[in-house]
């Protein structure tokens, strides 16, 4: 299976242990990887709050990249994802998609609306399959409760996301959860809001947010919670504690991003996968899960 | 067919400890009810005390909105074969986000009062005429989206912001303000978006698009905020985190095609804002010691010289 590879931003920035993670999961998968390097930030729905032609641009052109060396794209953050969908569906209007093409034309690029953008998260799920995973797990993750947190942009508007057509999506991380030997913690915040958005505009709200949906997966016996967005993780691990002192409870739940929880039960070390970069630590998960630290 | 529906019950009349409690109610139904139908059949056959809120059940008053296995919808809307599980079974409970009266009603006051805040009517430009407005119809096209709003409540019942934040004048009211700031017959765009642009407006919703998702009419009231964000920008009020949040992320990513994560904090947050750089020390000083921080020196893309064009020419075309 061979897939162009859209890192993103944020899994060589705030989140650097996202992108070794993956280029490891990805190997032992056999997933093969052709790194888009030239296309950009996707605009993450910020920027297209105060340019949306832009970011439809930016979007247009890294689809356009993909289409030129005939692969699908894959995601590894969950905002990427929605951002990239939701801009699929407007890029359908063709006079709105000639008029995009007018800016690329000049550097030899041109979409023609036949791209393909999945989340690693579906690919593994839909491409590769469950069983060929399960076939891949030396290191079942028997007594780890896993809690997952989708992050919004996979999982609404559902329409954008093709739900409808790809049922599985709905529970995908429930069925890597369960593929990998861990047991799932099912919680109502699951597919909520982890507050990044707001962190800087609305910081209580945000931290609310944290807070809530962590003490919740708490209470409910998770060791870890397990998410496909490094912003999502930003906020859930990077302002746990602050979040935990606004409302006055103890929480302590590392947060593992997907390819990690995944690289545990195929027995990858903690190390390979800078588990140790967390700020929530991860070092009781990763004994519990018997991984060499 | 058999169903059964699990009721999320409050009776306020019961003492504090089990006033919340779950009914199961078992029917058997014609496959293509409602879930409105099944309610209104335990209500006439079995349990004439099931409380809710219903009218036209043709999806147009807006009455019924409630919960339907976890998230808002019109329950004359949701076909029972559509929202069984595998035990067809479904669960039903009140709106969120707002105080429950009884069982499936809940008091919408504040809903109301969110909306009249925004001030729902259009204020005119000049003397009033002599005879109707004239506008032509290119003009008012875009909004037949916002207008289709029967004000039913289901985006404000699964509104993130809301749970932890009842400041926030929510989904219906913005939807609503956009719908008055982008008509062209309305003389006090200005005043409106300076309004909606403090704390509680625009800038609190979280892009989570839970309401887009959950609205029965296609209203997409997230995309209506990012509308007036827009607009805002466009209009001056940049003197905000959130704006300057949006415009910093604009002129990052058009300067080096990916996103500089470090200055988009800092210019978000405001350079000489002492208080606020200070508070987020702490978590800096973690980050750095966990090595979990951007590299110190940002790189631009391979071709960043094509974004930096792009990006020109749209400015351009703009003005």
């Amino acid at each position: 299976m061979k897939y162009a590879f859209f890192p993103g931003c944020v899994s060589r920035g705030g989140c650097p242990e996202l992108y070794p993670s993956v280029l490891a999961v990805a190997d032992k998968l056999n997933i093969e990887l052709v790194e888009l390097s030239g296309a950009s930030c996707t605009g993450a729905g910020a920027l297209q709050e105060s340019n949306p032609l832009l970011g439809d641009t930016l979007n247009a052109r890294t689809f356009a990249m993909a289409e030129k060396i005939g692969l699908p794209i894959m995601t590894i953050c969950s905002t990427c994802q929605g951002v990239m969908s939701q801009a699929i569906v407007r890029l359908r209007d063709l006079n709105y998609r000639a008029k995009i093409n007018e800016l690329l034309a000049e550097e030899g690029l041109e979409y023609t609306g036949s791209v393909s953008v999945k989340h690693m998260l579906w690919i593994i799920v839909e491409d590769i399959g469950l069983e060929v995973l399960k076939s891949h797990v030396v290191n079942p993750l028997t007594d780890l409760y896993l809690a997952p947190f989708y992050g919004c942009y996979i999982v609404r508007p559902s329409a954008a996301l093709d739900y409808e057509e790809n049922p599985l999506r709905k529970e995908s991380l429930e069925l890597i959860i369960e593929a990998i030997g861990a047991t799932v913690v099912d919680f109502a915040g699951k597919t909520r809001c982890c507050g990044f958005p707001i962190l800087t505009i609305n910081e209580k709200a945000s931290l609310a947010m944290v807070g809530k949906h962590t003490l919740e997966a708490q209470e409910q016996g998770a060791d870890a919670m397990i998410t496909p967005c490094p912003l999502c993780h930003l906020n859930l691990d990077g302002f746990q504690s602050k979040a935990a002192k606004q409302i006055g409870q103890q929480i302590n739940l590392p947060i593992l991003h997907l390819p990690q929880a995944i690289g545990m039960a195929m027995g990858l070390n903690s190390n390979q996968m800078l588990m140790g970069r967390h700020l929530v630590s991860t070092y009781e998960v990763a004994m519990k899960a018997g991984v060499k630290i | 067919m058999q169903v059964t529906l699990k009721v999320k019950r409050y009776d306020p009349e019961l003492p504090e400890d089990q006033r919340n409690y779950y009914q199961d109610y078992d029917l058997d139904i014609s496959e293509n009810s409602t879930v409105l139908d099944c309610l209104i059949d335990i209500r006439e056959y079995q349990d004439e005390t099931l409380s809710l809120r219903c009218s036209c059940r043709g999806a147009i008053c807006g009455s019924c909105a409630m919960k339907v296995n976890g998230n808002a919808a019109l329950a004359c809307k949701a076909k029972i074969t559509n929202v069984i599980d595998s035990n067809n079974s479904i669960t039903v409970g009140p709106m969120g986000n707002h105080e429950i009266v009884k069982d499936l009603v809940v008091d919408i006051g504040d809903f109301w009062n969110k909306l009249r805040a925004i001030k729902p009517w259009i204020a005119p430009i000049g003397p009033e005429p002599e005879t109707e407005y004239i506008t032509p119809n290119e003009d008012m096209q875009h909004l037949t989206g916002i207008v289709g709003c029967i004000l039913c409540g289901a985006c404000v019942s699964d509104c993130t912001v809301l749970e932890v934040d009842k400041n926030f004048l929510g989904p219906a009211a913005l939807a609503k303000a956009y719908r008055f700031v982008a008509d062209p017959r309305d003389g006090e765009s200005n005043s409106r978006l300076e309004s909606y642009n403090e704390y509680g407006g625009i800038w609190d919703c979280t892009r989570c698009m839970a309401c887009i998702e959950v609205c029965p009419k296609g209203v997409a009231p997230m995309d209506r905020i990012m509308s007036l964000r827009e607009k805002s920008i466009e209009a001056g009020y940049t003197n905000t985190a959130g704006a300057r949040h949006s415009e910093a992320f604009e002129s990052l990513v058009a300067h080096s095609g990916n996103l500089n994560e470090t200055q988009l904090l800092i210019k978000t947050i405001g350079i000489f804002n002492f208080p606020k750089l200070i508070s987020l020390i702490p978590f800096a000083v973690r980050a750095a010691i966990n090595r979990k921080v951007p590299p110190l020196i940002h790189k631009n893309i391979p071709g960043v010289e094509n974004i930096r064009r792009i990006h020109k020419l749209i400015k351009s075309s703009k003005k």
